[in-house]
């Protein structure tokens, strides 16, 4: 008797938590689902359809997947594009920075000089990055730097054209995440122990073949860490693309996020919309199974 | 090698790799620099030199924060910022702390699969929801007003705040629990007496967090707050740079005025600031 009241109270403190959750996550999610099997416009599309807006997405929706002309493209290309150089780029940029500054006089301000865009809203960032590239070369510094360098350099609008400007945006994606993926590989870093390195070094180890062999190594955890944490990121980008280019221009600059967000709030196709946002669940599944057995380990390692 | 030799290489090395690593911040640091600046700049100026021509004609004035904050209700975006974020901080902090301090120290069947329920939704993307919950808010009257946004940012919060603050209760030291037991306190007075007092570093990390993470907030309020006159910075922000996009002493200003409040908090609180973001970096 006592006991079922313990238990009762637990799930007490539990429950404010598991209503909200449950009303807000799991449920919508469910329904998110449901509706992608229906078509039409409208916010609660009534017409069945059956899996036809996912057949639709994969082979005739050409802003979305195109592999009829080489080389392919569309959003979940552009994604796969974000996917490599955005988590790839974090990392290199990340763990660069946290083994350069490591000891280096000023080290904190560095650090906080790259932390510095992690701080500020995705919105502010992409207004800085607007700046940095625009085709004015008397107001953007990158077409500036570029016209001084380069004689005869006309200017180039680096979000206007379809085969820059995913590089464009992966490039500001990197700019502001690498602030992160520095944090957690620099901590690493420094909790690697001295008298390893110290005794790599006294064996004659150049400081280039300690790195590879020791450092890195054991470095291996964090790092996967950042990845899977970058990996998700890129497959949920979204506000970045919306506020920088609005997936232009003429739509090539679209990542599946935004062709959810576009399709159901621009285009009103609910069910359509709906369907793009369950194909981003396919890769995240993993990602999320991946994630409990990180925590799981984590809990049975304490 | 000997040691002097040794010592010999090292300088030079020391000093490219000091010259490397500035020279990286450096590059991290001039898009912001030169936005900043340029908010500083008289709009003629603006137009037609580089900000990095600075110094041959250095004029500044503060007319473009005095024209954004008077100009285009900003200033009533800049306090519906604060209306979303400050309940959105509190709220998911005190629901989360219940339910995490009940995962860590109170039994329950089924407690060990909740929690990792919640763990997998860290990584659920908000998208999935919006739709339904739209369809929910015109349900129960909630369209347009703040509790809808409130309530939204609560929940999306709590898969975190439960993952930070019971990995914080847990390692609490269990003794206290136990001499708390027999001296007869109740569930709740041992949550208030012992496990809020001793969490306050965890619960400001995830606080700070939680109010910079609602504070930038775009999409959610975007998607969710169905009515322009409560739209936050963020927003303004945005359909600023779609309509006046080469309005740099406004868009440069304005930019400013939004992230004054979390560069505020960062170079205030700086590690509880880092600790927070990088445990909850997947959240969104």
């Amino acid at each position: 008797m006592k006991e079922r009241g313990a238990q009762l109270r637990a799930w007490l403190f539990v429950l404010p938590a598991l209503v909200l959750v449950a009303a807000y996550l799991v449920y919508p999610t469910v329904q998110t689902f449901r509706t992608s099997l229906f078509g039409g416009t409208g916010f609660n599309p009534t017409r069945f359809v059956g899996l036809r807006n996912f057949i639709q997405l994969i082979t005739h929706d050409s802003l979305f997947l195109n592999v009829v002309h080489w080389p392919p493209s569309g959003a979940l290309v552009n994604n796969i594009l974000w996917l490599i150089l955005f988590s790839g780029g974090t990392l290199l940029f990340g763990l660069l920075i946290a083994v350069l500054a490591h000891g280096v006089r000023l080290e904190s301000v560095v650090k906080s000089a790259v932390f510095l865009p992690m701080v500020i809203s995705a919105t502010a960032a992409a207004v800085i990055a607007r700046f940095l590239y625009s085709p004015d070369a008397s107001i953007g510094i990158l077409n500036a730097g570029l016209k001084a360098l380069i004689p005869g350099f006309t200017p180039v609008s680096w979000l206007g054209r379809s085969e820059l400007v995913n590089y464009a945006l992966i490039a500001t994606g990197v700019w502001i995440w690498t602030g992160l993926s520095m944090t957690v590989l620099s901590a690493a870093y420094k909790s690697i122990d001295t008298q390893i390195l110290e005794a790599a070094r006294v064996d004659g180890a150049s400081p280039w073949k300690t790195f590879w062999r020791i450092s890195l190594p054991i470095l291996a955890q964090p790092i996967s860490f950042v990845a899977l944490t970058m990996i998700i990121n890129s497959l949920k980008m979204i506000d970045l693309v919306l506020v920088m280019t609005a997936g232009g221009p003429a739509g090539t600059s679209r990542v599946i996020g935004f062709s959810f967000y576009w399709e159901v709030f621009n285009n009103n196709l609910v069910g359509y919309g709906s369907a793009v946002a369950i194909l981003m669940l396919v890769p995240l599944a993993p990602l999320m199974v991946v994630q409990v057995r990180r925590i799981r380990r984590q809990e049975s390692g304490k | 090698m000997s040691r002097e030799s040794a010592v010999a290489v090292r300088a030079p090395v020391h000093i490219l790799r000091t010259a490397l690593v500035l020279l990286l911040a450096a590059a991290w640091l001039i898009p912001t620099l030169g936005l900043l600046i340029t908010s500083f700049r008289p709009q003629s100026d603006i137009a037609t030199s580089g900000w990095w021509r600075i110094l041959e004609a250095p004029r500044f004035t503060l007319d473009n924060y005095a024209g954004v904050l008077t100009a285009r209700h900003f200033f009533n975006n800049f306090v519906n910022s604060f209306i979303i974020t400050v309940p959105s901080t509190l709220l998911p902090i005190a629901i989360g702390a219940l339910a995490a301090y009940s995962f860590s120290w109170l039994r329950f069947r089924g407690r060990n699969l909740v929690f990792l329920i919640m763990v997998a939704l860290l990584v659920l993307p908000l998208q999935e929801t919006w739709v339904p919950v739209l369809r929910m808010q015109r349900r129960l009257g909630l369209t347009g007003r703040y509790l809808a946004i409130w309530l939204a940012h609560t929940a999306y919060g709590l898969p975190f705040a439960i993952f930070l603050l019971r990995n914080f209760f847990s390692e609490l030291p269990r003794e206290l629990f136990e001499a708390a037991k027999i001296d007869g306190q109740s569930e709740f007075g041992i949550f208030q007496s012992i496990v809020l007092p001793l969490s306050v570093p965890a619960l400001a990390s995830l606080g700070i967090f939680q109010f910079v993470w609602v504070w930038n907030d775009l999409m959610n309020a975007l998607v969710l707050l169905q009515d322009l006159k409560k739209f936050p910075l963020t927003v303004a922000i945005q359909s600023l740079l779609g309509q006046y996009g080469s309005e740099w002493n406004l868009l440069a200003s304005g930019a400013f005025v939004s992230m004054s409040i979390p560069l505020l908090v960062f170079f205030l609180l700086q590690r509880y600031f880092v600790q927070g973001i990088t445990a909850g970096a997947v959240k969104g």
